[in-house]
């Protein structure tokens, strides 16, 4: 209380410290802890033993973890290129102050407010061949085989995803749209630059940090799309949608394979981590330069 | 984290401050699961046994299925598990013996014959694990029966089938006149995997899997097995099965929707299921439209008609690390408590079930589903085997192997050699 005020740096740095034991006890520790048991056989019931390298070796030499891997990387880039263009169009298009896009906006973000499980169990009663929305309204082609066969199930999971995500990442892209200075498209209409030459020749550039940092989000948030697909497919049909996650959750906890499932869970921290870094790259060296410069 | 707070319902005020698996001085503890009707049964059984013995009483807490699952695990490994242990049997608690979690109930029975000749004999199958009793059987049995929709087999003028030809014979029939033969609620996998259960036995006998379960190498390798998966990919291929099957789901009940809407004819699923119908169906129950009867026999088989699938009983087992004198409370809730004559009731009159007590058919008359408790009764308690779902029976990872390949299998996207190849590759395990 006394010494606070002007006691530079080092007064300040105990208010780290709240914030640094809840991170080192609900993520470095538990993180830790995986790693650990990776080098372990643990049934999850009985002892846990010391298995040396036999978790690695065998989930290594596993041909379902390649697929996994596939499937993942396909849910990532599939549902990306999904997810932005349609994102950035609706954000541009909702930053303008019209009433009427007030109102289309709050229709958007209603998926937003709803939980995963919720949204897998709505659209499986949806898509049901029999009793769901094409049976129900008569649209034949409607009624597919949408969690039955391999391709149409990845593409099933794909759409829900976007479908979830597409809400936050618009909010993410309307407020940067928003940020941009209304004196660029002044001196570009008297340039005489178009609507689509001014998205394309000042919105888009403008949104560059904005892309990257909503594409890490969608990147690294797509390694751990767990409940929504393990409740709307189970990682099925066979094997079809098991990505990494469900993956890690089938081995562990219905396998009872602890030891594997945590080699599993190593290789999704180091693969998020490693995207994550990558698309900083991405983004120059200096994130926190700033695009106005020379406008 | 080591106090885990009970993420159930505390269902007595007796269970006091105590954590969920210790009870305190004089109890035993025991957890059931937490749906109704069964949870109203359960407490009772348990209030009542209470009332009888005030010097050894039961703490009685209730969970939700799924977080049971999760939490006795726990509970086990860190010594804080109830004195009494609710189980599916089968592969699960082979687990629990592996680890020397349970203690060894067959010296008990022995001394106790009243308690075994009550029960039905079969019930005592997934208990057993290598000649050896760990579990009581209670509560309540669960075959899986073949459904039929009788109205629909008066329209095309047909018979319930009785061997597989005459299944077969009847597809075309059904697909003709714009019914789906057989509803299946293929997305939940564990519905496509009864059809493999009473094929392989009406084909080879219920060794045949004994032998598989027991891990012997290339066990899936008898030729029973191939012609099983070989028939029901002919099934399938002929137009079985309802379309887009794999997109069915169970947990939905839609495959019960198909057969009670008339857009299916057949369905094979639990006796639970009946229950579900009766409430959802409308009429189709009461008005006596549901019909219902064993699996076909497959010409050439060897297999007995007689035998049965499904859940053969609810299993409690006792926790070895449990104390003397909690020890002595549960026997003597195992010996007093579970199937007393106004339990056993319970599970007829709230629970439309069948519990799995000798005589109990004495009890039917003038029950609301008199008809179909007797079949479910008479299928049960006379069947030369009861055999435990494949999952269960099977160890956890190789059940998962299973049900993947049994997808694939009914996806028509591998043969029934390369199915045999996979699941052989899981018994050298």
């Amino acid at each position: 209380m006394t010494s606070a005020v002007g006691g530079g740096q080092r007064s300040l740095g105990w208010l780290v410290l709240p914030a640094l034991l809840f991170f080192a006890a609900f993520g470095i520790l538990p993180l830790l802890a995986v790693v650990a048991l990776s080098f372990t056989s643990w049934d999850g019931l009985g002892e846990i033993m010391p298995a040396g390298l036999d978790s690695w070796t065998s989930v290594l030499a596993d041909p379902g973890l390649p697929h996994a891997l596939w499937v993942t990387f396909l849910i990532m880039a599939l549902s990306w290129l999904v997810q932005t263009p349609v994102s950035i169009l609706i954000g541009t298009f909702l930053a303008r102050g019209h009433r009427y896009r007030a109102f289309l906006a709050v229709l958007y973000f209603l998926p937003l407010l709803l939980s995963s499980a919720a949204i897998a169990i709505a659209y499986k009663a949806l898509l049901d061949p029999n009793f769901g929305l094409g049976a129900g309204l008569g649209v034949p082609w409607l009624v597919q085989n949408w969690l039955g066969e391999p391709v149409l199930a990845l593409g099933t999971v794909v759409f829900v995803v976007s479908w979830q995500f597409i809400p936050f990442h618009s909010l993410v892209y309307q407020s940067a749209v928003r940020q941009i200075p209304v004196s660029l498209y002044e001196a570009a209409r008297i340039d005489g630059a178009g609507r689509v030459r001014q998205f394309f020749a000042i919105t888009l550039p403008q949104l560059k940090y904005t892309l990257i940092t909503s594409s890490t989000l969608m990147v690294v948030g797509s390694l751990t799309f767990f409940d929504l697909i393990f409740v709307l497919t189970a990682g099925g049909p066979a094997d079809a949608t098991r990505a990494l996650a469900v993956d890690m959750y089938l081995r562990g906890f219905r396998g009872n394979l602890m030891g594997p499932a945590s080699v599993i869970a190593t290789i999704l921290v180091l693969v998020g981590l490693a995207l994550a870094l990558a698309l900083r790259r991405l983004g120059g060296k200096d994130p926190t330069a700033s695009q106005l410069e020379g406008a | 984290m080591a106090l885990a707070a009970p993420l159930g319902m505390s269902a007595l005020a007796s269970c006091g401050t105590a954590g969920p698996g210790q009870a305190r001085a004089g109890e035993a503890s025991i957890w059931y699961l937490s749906t109704q009707p069964q949870e109203g049964i359960r407490q009772a059984g348990v209030e009542a046994f209470n009332a009888a013995n005030p010097d050894g009483k039961l703490a009685l807490t209730f969970f939700q299925n799924d977080a049971y699952k999760a939490k006795i695990k726990t509970a086990i490994g860190a010594d804080q598990a109830p004195t009494m242990i609710w189980t599916w049997g089968g592969g699960g608690l082979r687990e629990y013996v592996r680890n020397g979690q349970v203690d060894d109930l067959t010296d008990w029975f022995a001394e106790n014959p009243a308690v075994k000749d009550k029960r039905f004999a079969p019930s005592f199958g997934a208990a057993t694990i290598d000649g050896r009793i760990y579990a009581v059987p209670c509560e309540n049995v669960s075959p899986i029966v073949f459904y039929y929709n009788k109205d629909l087999f008066a329209q095309v003028g047909a018979q319930p089938p009785t061997t597989w030809n005459e299944l077969m014979a009847l597809v075309p029939v059904f697909n003709n006149a714009g019914i789906a033969p057989m509803s299946l609620g293929g997305q939940s996998r564990w519905t496509s995997m009864m059809w493999l259960e009473y094929l392989l036995d009406r084909i080879g006998g219920s060794e045949v899997f004994e032998t598989i379960a027991g891990g012997e190498k290339d066990g899936w390798s008898h030729p029973a097995v191939t012609e099983a998966l070989t028939k029901i990919q002919d099934f399938i291929r002929a137009g079985g099965f309802v379309n887009g099957f794999q997109s069915v789901t169970a947990d939905s009940n839609a495959d019960q929707a198909l057969l009670y809407t008339g857009k299916a004819a057949m369905m094979l699923h639990g006796s639970w299921t009946y229950g579900g119908m009766k409430e959802d169906g409308g009429d189709f129950v009461p008005g006596g439209h549901l019909g219902f009867t064993t699996f076909p026999e497959v010409e050439g088989g060897v297999g007995d008609p007689a035998f049965a699938v499904g859940n053969p009983a609810s299993y409690l087992a006792l926790n070895s690390s449990a104390t003397e004198e909690e020890k002595t409370i549960a026997k003597n809730y195992f010996a007093n408590g579970l199937l007393t004559d106004a339990d056993a009731d319970n599970w007829i009159t709230k629970a439309g079930s069948v519990p799995i007590v000798n005589g109990a058919d004495a009890k039917f008359a003038g029950a609301a589903d008199e008809e179909f408790l007797q079949f479910v009764y008479d299928l049960s308690s006379n069947a030369p085997v009861f055999a435990q779902s494949w999952d269960q029976a099977l160890p956890p990872a190789t059940a998962d192997v299973l049900l993947t390949n049994i997808e694939q299998l009914f996806g028509l996207t591998i043969t029934p050699e390369q199915w045999v190849a996979n699941m052989n590759a899981t018994q050298t395990s």
